[in-house]
């Protein structure tokens, strides 16, 4: 295989998955619907008593321009996030169907290396995630969530590391799981306690102020510095730390989801497919 | 020489504590046409996902013309058209879009591809649902649509999981044809398992799988002389009823 070919199995990989998206447009609604609750709702209920100001002794920690924020402009990074993190699990349910139905074969007895092949399909999955979220911040103007202008291009880069790394936790774990019934479990162990335990809709110092222990463990959290990361990206700046640990587990989860649709030693060798 | 088309030999495969295939050897050159018999839970599924590599058979080897599945997966691979025992294409999509995505994980173009499956269905009186979603066709008509595609990339095996499964006697009686034909003109090397009986051709091999064994591996004829049965479903029960 040349590099050519490579670059034609990865093209054919996005294509199918931009087609897919086309056509199963109901799954991209409904993905626009669930952050736009949270903002239309909860945020604008919480709006009149919770702002968010500048934490004091802390001034790299605030990428607003301002000092205090309403509260929907403080969680729009967060359900940023949110769609990213539903997304790359849907991506794992969508590979756990479609290994219980079959078409996932298709994909893993191509003659290309089946760690090129995945990262493909991630890549895939994750350009779709990043429209997901254009369309979502388009729809949060009526809000008044306006990021600057370049604020759209700098945020690219941090959707994508950090859709790959949750993309990559997703495959991982459709690799881990045996049936698509267990995947309410994926949402209770992972979704929720990953969403509520981060700084995605509170910032992480009020949490130290009711909870050093709930602190610690956020602070841990990877989903917190990729909601950092594209918080500080929307504003056109670069949030250092959070870019280090979200490539960082950008890297295990990728390694583990490899691991898992590994032939020789996976995850996958556990069970029949 | 000329190398085997497939080459499995001293095949074993554990799920945990449970053997589901033990000491496999077969082997099938070019042209072959071999039926591999075996009832529900035998072991054919699972050695079609070793053959293809889902996963790597834990002892033993499988070769492709001579490349090693596990060693040389690159190789080998290319060398493979699978049609799995359960539907692979993607109903949402066209005919042409499954086709084409199908050829890009074989690094084909598109109009390659396109020659070559528009070629394909045109022997099969089908080159009129190119731009029809498959949610639209009928079970045969999917099921020789995965034939066509797994002959896109000029594969020089063929295997076949219970391609028949879900698909009316009309259909069958079609895909059984058209994969003979393939046979004999292409020189294509054919593994299709079933556990259907009448499915197996009287001029080809049989292989008969019972419970992770080959039990009998020769051609028909043979081994009806072998067992003094009268039909193929006698000789099956005299190997795996004894």
């Amino acid at each position: 295989m040349n590099i050519f070919q490579y670059y034609l199995c990865f093209k054919g990989i996005v294509y199918r998955e931009s087609l897919r998206f086309f056509y199963q447009r109901e799954r991209f609604f409904s993905a626009l619907v669930r952050p736009l609750v949270w903002l239309a709702i909860f945020a604008v209920g919480f709006r009149s008593f919770l702002g968010v100001s500048r934490p004091l002794g802390q001034p790299d920690n605030w990428p607003y321009p301002i000092s205090l924020v309403p509260y929907e402009l403080y969680i729009a990074a967060g359900l940023i996030a949110m769609i990213q993190l539903f997304n790359g699990m849907q991506s794992s349910l969508s590979m756990v169907y479609d290994r219980e139905m079959g078409s996932m074969r298709t994909l893993l007895v191509s003659p290309f290396p089946r760690s090129f092949l995945l990262v493909s399909k991630l890549i895939a999955g994750v350009s779709v995630s990043i429209l997901q979220v254009f369309a979502f911040l388009a729809i949060a103007l009526f809000w008044d969530i306006e990021p600057p202008v370049w604020g759209y291009l700098t945020v690219i880069p941090a959707l994508f590391l950090s859709g790959m790394m949750l993309g990559a936790l997703g495959m991982f774990l459709s690799s881990a799981i045996k049936q698509l019934e267990n995947f309410a479990g994926v949402m209770n162990f992972v979704i929720f306690p990953m969403f509520f335990a981060s700084s995605a809709l509170y910032p992480l110092w009020k949490i130290r102020e009711s909870s050093e222990v709930l602190f610690y463990f956020c602070s841990y959290n990877p989903f917190t510095h990729a909601v950092e990361l594209i918080r500080f990206a929307l504003y056109g700046q670069l949030n250092e730390k959070s870019l280090l640990i979200v490539s960082i587990f950008l890297i295990i989860f990728l390694m583990l989801a490899i691991y898992g649709y590994d032939p020789s030693k996976g995850l996958i060798t556990k069970k029949k497919i | 020489m000329e190398s085997s088309a497939l080459s499995i030999k001293k095949l074993n495969h554990n799920f945990g504590d449970l053997k589901v295939l033990n000491n496999i050897n077969l082997s099938l050159k070019k042209g072959d046409y071999s039926i591999l018999l075996g009832l529900n839970g035998a072991g054919k599924t699972t050695l079609f996902s070793l053959i293809t590599r889902l996963y790597d058979n834990q002892t033993g080897s499988i070769d492709i013309f001579s490349k090693n599945i596990k060693n040389n997966p690159t190789q080998a691979l290319a060398n493979i058209g699978v049609v799995f025992q359960q539907p692979t294409v993607d109903l949402d999509l066209t005919v042409e879009q499954n086709l084409q995505y199908h050829a890009s994980l074989h690094g084909m173009t598109k109009n390659l591809a396109l020659n070559n499956a528009i070629s394909e269905l045109k022997r099969q009186n089908m080159e009129n649902i190119l731009k029809k979603k498959v949610r639209e066709l009928s079970g045969g008509q999917r099921r020789r649509v995965e034939i066509v595609r797994a002959l896109m990339h000029n594969p020089k095996l063929l295997l076949l999981d219970e391609p028949t499964v879900g698909v009316d006697i009309e259909s069958r009686k079609l895909i059984v044809k058209h994969v003979k034909t393939l046979c004999s003109e292409k020189k294509l090397a054919v593994l299709w398992a079933t556990h259907l009986i009448d499915e197996v051709d009287e001029k080809g091999k049989l292989i008969i799988l019972h419970k992770g064994k080959v039990l009998a591996n020769d051609n028909v004829k043979s081994i009806l002389k072998k067992t003094k049965a009268k039909n193929i479903s006698n000789a099956f029960d005299y190997y795996t009823k004894k």
